[in-house]
């Protein structure tokens, strides 16, 4: 009797636990149905193709793939040296105090939703942008096509940056556990040899945790590549590929959040959906790894 | 080398060593003063267009000045009821196998895969429930954006109450069963009781990272100018009627969007304050 109880408890909890292992599953496998007949039509070239003619019902996402990598690229350009170099203040040198403090805000800047982030970049960014920043960086490096064209202070720059502010929170605050799990008698070891404290942090304990670090890095380009409120707000939503960084472009989150709702036809959604696919299979592998780097890390410093 | 040269390379290192350590320094208090930023801008935007009205009236007509979004509070609490009331159980129970009957093996593949579904980016979560739910119903609906935010809280709430399960003294566990008491009642009467205050900070976190999310909704709750009646209609929410207001032309509807902004980002920072307070109560009463 009061065996049989707890096998239907353990079954009980067991479905649970699978309902949410089989999410992944069921949410490619759904959006892979719903994608079929566009799937069908372009095949692989949907992915290479940059035109997006709903009135023609000519569909390809190049300019949309482009977009995602592009913003992604600038805003872990900006975001990794400073999440690093954060993450590093907080684990190795703030006192302990000080650094609880300061961690507490920065998880706080996580939690700040993306269409508030997208809000500040539409009424604070765009505008220092046009103003300031873009005709500076023309003057001093104009020749090149990346900062050529005219200025509208919307574009994949301006995205890039908005979304470099949204990841660093990630790359902290998964890259100070890592840190934090980097055994004592490393740094002891260093600064008993003579190294200074930043020494003994550069040459020790970040090669130390270096797959932690290059997780927090996946983890936070994940995030960078399905971020969609903040990006969709600020990068003009033009469906072309410009060599200009302050060209307006699109990126996948974006096209979908924006044209969703309005597309008729079922070519038209299904084309969006396959966008969702490509999107959802991209941070799948990407989070995959990184998830597997942070684990083998701060599993490896807990058991040393 | 002689003692000069020494002197000069250890002068060179300790100076990098300051410089650097300054730097790192200065990249903390750019993050941090992001969110100063950020906050001090939405108060001074936003304090100055909050009123009453916006609490209590429904959106004008456009050109019209004023109004508010009371249908947008009321349409998110209602989303936010829903997402609880789907995602916290399966949740819980999720967290509480992966805690309680899982072998470490089906742990590491649960909690992995709870990582996952984690990352998947919020508005794919939208074209699931899209498919999912609005499809076969034939319309958008506040039950469709439901259960998008649902599946979105779910993974912060296993690994929540998977944690402060998992942190229940095994001590407590044994106790119970020397007494004579199943497994089962000992999960339900000793180890659920003992973690309660650790899974409600769960679920404050579940809901506070739900609550701000707008790629989810635009095409499952859709947005609606009117009060929304029952699940089965389309809502206003507050994310949703911040991104339309924001990319509108209408000065006075970017005025509401901070206001809406100021209040939404009001209510995401007290759930986390409040939840990690609540957490460290705990532990201070525990110890």
């Amino acid at each position: 009797m009061k065996k049989t109880a707890d096998e239907v408890a353990h079954l009980v909890a067991l479905l649970f636990g699978l309902t949410l292992a089989l999410l992944t599953v069921l949410i490619g496998f759904e959006l892979a149905r719903s994608s079929s007949l566009a799937r069908h039509r372009f095949g692989w070239s949907f992915l290479f193709t940059q035109t997006w003619d709903p009135v023609a019902n000519q569909f390809g996402a190049a300019s949309f793939v482009y977009g995602t990598l592009v913003t992604s690229a600038i805003a872990l350009l900006v975001a990794v040296p400073l999440g690093v170099g954060a993450a590093l203040f907080l684990a190795e040198l703030a006192p302990r105090r000080i650094s609880d403090a300061l961690t507490l805000m920065i998880e706080l800047l996580a939690a700040v939703p993306s269409v508030v982030y997208g809000l500040i970049g539409i009424a604070v960014v765009v505008p220092l942008m046009r103003e300031y920043v873009q005709p500076t960086l023309q003057r001093i490096a104009g020749s090149l096509p990346l900062f050529s064209g005219p200025m509208f202070g919307i574009g994949y720059l301006t995205a890039g940056l908005v979304l470099a502010i949204m990841v660093v929170p990630f790359i902290v605050s998964v890259l100070r556990e890592v840190l934090l799990a980097v055994p004592r008698d490393q740094r002891e070891a260093a600064l008993a040899l003579g190294a200074t404290r930043w020494e003994s942090t550069w040459r020790v304990v970040l090669p130390y945790a270096r797959l932690g670090v290059f997780g927090a890095v996946f983890l936070a380009l994940g995030r960078a590549f399905g971020e969609t409120m903040a990006v969709t707000m600020v990068i003009g939503n033009r469906p072309e590929i410009a060599a200009s960084l302050f060209a307006p472009g699109y990126s996948m989150a974006a096209v979908i959040a924006n044209e969703f709702t309005e597309a008729t036809g079922d070519l038209y959604v299904q084309a969006l959906i396959e966008i969702g696919l490509v999107l959802f299979l991209l941070t799948m592998v990407i989070n995959a790894f990184a998830r597997l780097l942070i684990l083998v890390t701060t599993r490896r410093g807990v058991s040393a | 080398m002689t003692l000069d040269a020494v002197t000069r390379t250890s002068a060179r290192r300790r100076t990098i060593n300051v410089l650097m350590l300054g730097l790192t320094a200065v990249c903390a208090l750019v993050a941090v003063g992001a969110l100063m930023f950020i906050l001090g801008y939405l108060v001074y935007q936003g304090g100055s267009s909050l009123s009453v009205s916006f609490f209590t009236n429904l959106p004008t007509p456009v050109g019209e000045t004023g109004g508010g979004m009371a249908n947008a509070l009321v349409g998110s609490a209602k989303l936010l009821v829903l997402a609880a009331s789907i995602g916290i159980p399966i949740g819980f129970m999720a967290g509480l196998y992966i805690s309680e009957f899982a072998s470490p093996t089906s742990a590491f593949a649960l909690r992995y895969a709870t990582d996952l579904v984690n990352g998947v980016p919020s508005i794919v979560i939208g074209l699931f429930a899209y498919t999912l739910v609005v499809l076969p119903m034939g319309h958008f609906s506040t039950l469709s954006g439901g259960v998008a935010l649902a599946i979105m809280m779910m993974p912060v709430t296993v690994r929540g109450a998977e944690e402060f399960l998992r942190a229940v003294p095994s001590s407590l566990r044994e106790a119970s069963l020397a007494l004579g008491a199943a497994k089962w009642m000992t999960i339900v009467r000793v180890v659920v009781p003992a973690a309660s205050r650790g899974i409600l900070t769960a679920i404050m976190l579940g809901l506070a990272r739900v609550a701000g999310e707008t790629a989810p909704l635009l095409f499952t709750a859709l947005n609606n100018r009117f009060w929304s009646r029952g699940w089965t209609e389309p809502t206003a929410s507050l994310p949703v009627m911040i991104f339309t207001y924001a990319i509108a032309p209408y000065e006075d509807w970017h005025r509401q969007a901070w206001a809406a902004a100021l209040v939404l980002l009001g209510l995401v920072l007290a759930a986390n304050i409040g939840a990690r307070l609540l957490v460290r109560r705990g532990i201070a009463a525990a110890s």
